[in-house]
């Protein structure tokens, strides 16, 4: 227990630290709220989708989650290089605790850093329909957060240097991210792209975020949950078996 | 305290350390040398658990390393080639957080670094962030906070590197000084000769993965007939200069400095 709970705390206070880092992930999001949300927000209305903000925000909580996230697992790359990982690696502790540690603290960060999102997105416009949902949001979140760290700490255990690191970027976060109906309705796509969203893990995060902020669920709450929460049981033990074998 | 008998390393095919026999006495401090790429580091890793022979046997405080992971983790402290500290961390932070990992009682653990940190002449640094602590702060940090959980055994790997003589002398004065009054078992490499001279009770030459002589350094010396241990360690493994192959912080760097022209 204390083995979690000090490197959940390492990655909190690394986080809380680097203020620049904060800042930098909080640019993004914002952007995309207003180009997105503003671009296109008359012909969203003119099309009858309604109110393109109330849409897209849940979206974009769950992008800066995701973003946060798998950088917080990549983050492991960082401390191979920088010599840190060995120590943890030479205690006597279990694999799966320093893992599990980790994780939990990146989840933390990204969930706080959705949580940000959602406060600048309520001064855009962003108005959720019922507030009694919304601690069942922030369980959408974690979920979300957790998942993805946990995706990102299988990655990392996998590579030796950030080099991979725009591979990443470009060929998993994105497109993960651009397929998961962050950013469109899913029901009016082409049938090869709902398969794809389907697939997709951030899907059900999108979704469990929209359907509990504004009661647009696609595929439905239950779904939702039952699914990310599937994946992310999955990915945990994926990530701590790839982290068990880490050599250095 | 250290017995390794005939151990072997492979690498897909490339033999690192290639059956390998020595013993450490309690209360020693043990000399590892020997050439780039010669095995020092890879033989460290199967004596801490971080990477397991091919095959042989090791046995580390009465304990096997493959075995008993957590009960070797538990019998040694090390420092390594290259820092391991979180630098977003204090000075204190980072020994805390060694503390926890090895499940020293609180009071205990604040006693302790507070006394370790005296010890490496930290204490007055202790709330600053360890990236701004220059090198030979950073190796002093590494000492004080391999020694929390109170090792019988402290490997350090190559731990003055890159040190002036000032901080060199400086810290092999604390490791003397802890192996008389703990009577702690030192177990070291260097590429600095006159220190292991200075230092070490025994040494152990490794060249090409084998040991190539062993003994006090004034046997070796005799057994060579030569003048000092630098001069012996270079009639045993030759004049000619190895190529190690780079690891990841190398490639990094390289690329930091092709990025910049």
């Amino acid at each position: 227990m204390s083995t979690i709970y000090i490197l959940w705390l390492r990655q909190l206070k690394r986080y809380f630290r680097s203020k620049s880092r904060i800042i930098g992930s909080l640019a993004q999001p914002l952007l995309f709220l207003l180009a997105l949300g503003f671009g296109f927000g008359p012909i969203y209305q003119r099309a009858g989708g309604g109110n393109y903000i109330e849409f897209l925000a849940p979206g974009i909580i769950a992008m800066s989650i995701i973003f946060t996230a798998i950088f917080s697992g990549i983050e492991i790359i960082w401390d191979k290089q920088f010599g840190f990982l060995k120590e943890t690696l030479v205690a006597p502790v279990s694999r799966l605790n320093i893992m599990l540690g980790r994780t939990l603290g990146g989840a933390t960060v990204a969930s706080f850093q959705g949580i940000i999102v959602f406060l600048i997105s309520l001064i855009i416009g962003f108005r959720p329909e019922n507030i009694m949902l919304l601690p069942l949001a922030l369980i959408f979140m974690i979920l979300t957060a957790l998942l993805f760290t946990a995706i990102g700490t299988a990655i990392a255990s996998l590579l030796e240097d950030m080099q991979g690191f725009q591979l990443i970027i470009n060929f998993l976060v994105m497109p993960l991210f651009f397929l998961s109906g962050a950013l469109f309705p899913l029901n009016t796509m082409p049938k090869a792209l709902v398969i794809a969203a389907r697939l997709d893990p951030l899907s059900y995060g999108v979704d469990g975020l929209r359907g509990t902020l504004v009661n647009g669920a696609h595929f439905g709450l239950s779904v939702d949950f039952t699914v990310l929460t599937i994946v992310v049981v999955l990915f945990l033990i994926i990530g701590s078996y790839l982290f068990s074998r880490i050599e250095i | 305290m250290i017995q390794v008998s005939n151990i072997t390393k492979k690498f897909d095919g490339f033999t690192a350390v290639d059956n390998i026999s020595f013993s450490v006495a309690e209360g020693e401090i043990f000399g590892f040398l020997g050439p780039n790429g010669a095995g020092k580091t890879t033989t460290i890793k199967m004596l801490t658990t971080l990477l397991y022979p091919t095959s042989g046997e090791i046995n580390i405080n009465g304990y096997n390393p493959v075995i008993d992971k957590n009960k070797v983790r538990h019998s040694f402290g090390i420092v390594f080639q290259d820092p391991s500290l979180d630098d977003e961390l204090t000075a204190y932070e980072n020994m805390e957080f060694h503390g926890v990992l090895y499940k020293v009682p609180k009071d205990i653990r604040k006693n302790r670094i507070e006394q370790l940190l005296k010890f490496v002449e930290l204490w007055d640094r202790k709330n600053d962030l360890v990236k701004y602590f220059s090198g030979g702060m950073k190796r002093r940090l590494e000492i004080a906070r391999g020694l929390i959980h109170h090792p019988k055994i402290l490997f350090l790997d190559e731990p003055t590197l890159g040190l002036d003589p000032q901080t060199r002398n400086h810290i092999w004065s604390y490791i003397k000084n802890l192996n008389k009054e703990e009577k702690m078992t030192v177990f070291f490499t260097t590429h600095y000769i006159e220190e292991a001279e200075r230092a070490a009770h025994r040494v152990a030459i490794i060249d090409h993965g084998k040991i190539i002589a062993a003994g006090t350094p004034q046997t070796l010396e005799e057994q060579t007939k030569t003048s000092s241990l630098e001069d012996a360690f270079l009639k045993l493994t030759g004049h000619v200069i190895r190529e190690e192959e780079a690891n990841p912080i190398d490639r990094l760097r390289l690329r930091h400095r092709f990025r910049k022209r």
